[in-house]
């Protein structure tokens, strides 16, 4: 090994990097940026819905319904009007998303035969908001009219969350986050490094010498991994301490199926740079064949389970859906291989595929 | 010349409908400085890559020391050296990164890679620059580093795509003055250049044109053999001359030589010029004096090709 020929390769390929100094500040400049844009904007948990509440009953039974809905954290009462049939307006002029009315007959109803009506309205543009305000108000009411009737209902639901119980939207965005740069910078740096020696004719020059295509292949890619390595290690530790996303897992555990994770990364920046022969076009194709199918298909947002059959046939290819599980299931989890060597198996084969795909594509002629 | 050095055998290679190189054979005696001469899109650059093993021939084989390309390429690089055309070392590396870098890819021990990188920058003159980075050296010496890297695993046959195009002439001496000191160290060198003076610094040359080999031979020999009479004009007007010449004659029978016009003639080219003279002066250039120079070798070169276009309009 020490007497190989991908050791000045590694030498002269951390020499491009140091001397390169504004790619490598980008390098980890981008990744904390993307942090804070999903960590921030990717978030599930809906609150503060402006609502609209007409209240025709005005009795004390209303107004305590009322305080109820006001002091949940997901609604934020902003207007209060007397005429119903001022509802829509308040819709279309955008001051509300939701609209509670509560009928003049509610309290008489509710006294005279223990059962009475209440409108809720919800904006259907948004169908993600208006699914969640209806489920909030119907298991607010629910929760109500059941203390208030007096009756026992013979099931209470009694829940409780695991492992995120404050369903914090970073705690699972920030782990895909780092799924995603992973695939993202390794395909990227590998792509366009080789990319980039095809571009200015060096390719040649190091062809001619009597090296072998793995040697070119790790020498080139090996530095690289261990950057992304570096930035992979620098984003987790950013996501823990500001986002205060825990670690219940074993860090070694997560160094190896990142390190794994990492390959696989190089091997599909290894398949582009054969294909293409500009570093523009290798750059784009590197996000758009890491990026789009990780953000979409991964589990990172959407849940796979909720895919159409044939792009869940797609993300099963995809190695971010893997690491996604793996890094989740660490670090939220605790888990640890034994109940992760599903994912774990999956992401090698993946990997696998994508290196002997690579290898055989990659050859020592021009 | 018993067994050639390095024996390129009826190469043939296309790119679709392109044919790059259409059978072409070649001997590279030992030692020997040999040139490829032609221009662009002749095969050259194809050829120096199928013999550095670099690009597979659609057929034929080439063989160097013994080694086959088509058996062995990794037998191949180990003996050669090769300078491509474009400049393609690593810019941001200074000269002595680069040179230890491709001493490393040949697996040049530690101590005779110090003495071999110290000889070669003295030899090429790079001394003050070693820690320069490569990128910001002027052209010529940026071949000259190529140069350098080329030779730091001491190869036994160098070859060269065209290392003196685009630089300037001063460099381009000095770089051939070079050439000449490293094949008295024994070193059998293939260079390709687009530049006729420089084919007559070649032992021997082979004139390309279109893929094929027209004509191998020592320069001066080939211009000796040159069928017709290259006539040396002087005119007041230049270059009005030399239009006027090729709307006349052909394009290929006329070019600027410093300031007079060189013709080539053929067949009873006595008469042919006291004709054109008569010719020249009706159309109002005043004609000093036609004699008649020793052929050049682009002369030869161009009236080769000229020919052979000839021949195959015919066939």
């Amino acid at each position: 090994m020490i007497n190989s020929r991908f050791f000045p390769l590694m030498r002269k390929e951390f020499i491009h990097i140091a001397r390169d100094r504004r790619s490598l500040l980008i390098l980890f400049l981008m990744p904390v940026l993307m942090m804070f844009v999903f960590g921030y904007a990717i978030n599930m948990d809906v609150k503060h819905i402006r609502m609209g509440i007409c209240d025709l009953s005005r009795t004390p039974t209303s107004r305590a319904l009322i305080e109820a809905v006001s002091a949940s954290p997901y609604f934020d009462v902003t207007v209060r009007y007397e005429d119903p049939r001022l509802t829509g307006e308040l819709f279309r002029r955008r001051e509300i998303r939701a609209a509670v009315i509560i009928p003049r007959e509610f309290a008489r109803d509710l006294g005279a035969s223990g059962v009475a009506r209440i409108g809720v309205i919800t904006d259907g543009t948004d169908a993600n908001t208006a699914t969640l305000a209806q489920n909030y108000l119907e298991g607010l009411f629910l929760e109500r009219s059941l203390s208030a009737g007096g009756v026992e209902f013979p099931v209470r639901i009694k829940s409780r969350i695991l492992y995120n119980p404050d369903m914090e939207s970073s705690h699972f965005v920030v782990p895909g986050i780092v799924a995603l740069l992973l695939i993202m910078i390794g395909a990227l740096l590998t792509s366009v490094t080789i990319v980039r020696e095809k571009e200015t004719g060096t390719l040649e020059q190091i062809l001619v010498s009597p090296i072998r295509g793995y040697e070119v292949v790790l020498g080139k890619a090996l530095p690289y991994l261990v950057l992304a390595f570096g930035i992979a290690v620098f984003i987790i530790i950013f996501g823990c301490l500001w986002f205060h996303v825990p670690m219940l897992g074993s860090w070694s555990w997560l160094t190896l199926f990142c390190i794994i994770y990492l390959f696989t990364s190089l091997a599909i920046g290894l398949m582009i740079s054969t294909l293409v022969s500009t570093q523009q076009v290798a750059m784009m194709l590197a996000l758009v064949a890491t990026l789009l199918p990780s953000v979409m298909l991964s589990g990172f947002i959407f849940p796979v389970a909720s895919m159409p059959a044939p792009l869940r046939v797609v993300s099963r290819i995809v190695p971010a859906t893997y690491f996604l599980e793996i890094i989740r299931g660490i670090m939220l989890k605790g888990n640890g291989p034994a109940e992760l060597w599903r994912p774990v198996l999956a992401m090698i084969a993946v990997g696998l595929l994508f290196t002997v795909m690579a290898i055989r594509r990659f050859r020592l002629k021009l | 010349m018993s067994i050639p050095f390095a024996r390129v055998k009826e190469l043939e290679k296309s790119y679709g409908k392109t044919v790059a190189l259409a059978s072409v054979s070649l001997d590279v005696g030992k030692g020997e400085m040999f040139g490829l001469i032609g221009p662009d899109g002749a095969g050259k650059t194809t050829l120096m890559r199928i013999l550095s093993s670099l690009l597979d021939p659609d057929s034929g084989d080439c063989v160097v020391a013994g080694v086959s390309v088509s058996e062995d390429p990794a037998g191949i690089r180990r003996i050669i050296g090769y300078m491509p055309q474009r400049f393609s070392l690593y810019q941001d590396l200074t000269v002595g990164e680069n040179l230890r870098f491709f001493a490393d890819l040949f697996r040049v021990p530690r101590r005779e890679r110090i003495k071999r990188t110290a000889m070669l920058l003295e030899f090429a003159r790079l001394e003050p620059f070693v820690k320069r980075q490569a990128g910001r050296l002027s052209g010529g010496m940026k071949q000259k580093l190529a140069l350098a890297c080329a030779l730091v695993h001491t190869p036994e046959f160098l070859i060269l795509d065209e290392p003196t195009t685009g630089v300037d002439p001063v460099s381009r001496r000095e770089f051939w003055s070079i050439l000449k000191k490293l094949k008295e160290t024994g070193v059998t060198i293939l260079v390709s250049t687009p530049y006729m003076e420089e084919a007559e610094l070649c032992d021997r040359v082979a004139l390309m044109h279109k893929g094929r080999v027209l004509m191998t031979g020592v320069a001066k020999d080939i211009a000796q053999g040159f069928a017709g009479t290259v006539y040396s004009v002087a005119c007041d007007d230049t270059v009005g001359l030399a239009v006027w010449l090729k709307g006349r004659l052909t394009p290929e029978q006329v070019r600027i030589v410093g300031t007079r016009v060189h013709v080539s003639l053929f067949g009873d080219t006595g008469r042919a010029i006291a004709g054109l003279e008569r010719e020249a002066a009706t159309a109002g250039f005043s004609i000093a004096m036609a004699e008649p120079v020793p052929a050049a070798l682009e002369d030869a070169f161009v009236a080769m090709i000229a020919e052979r276009e000839r021949r195959h309009d015919a066939a």
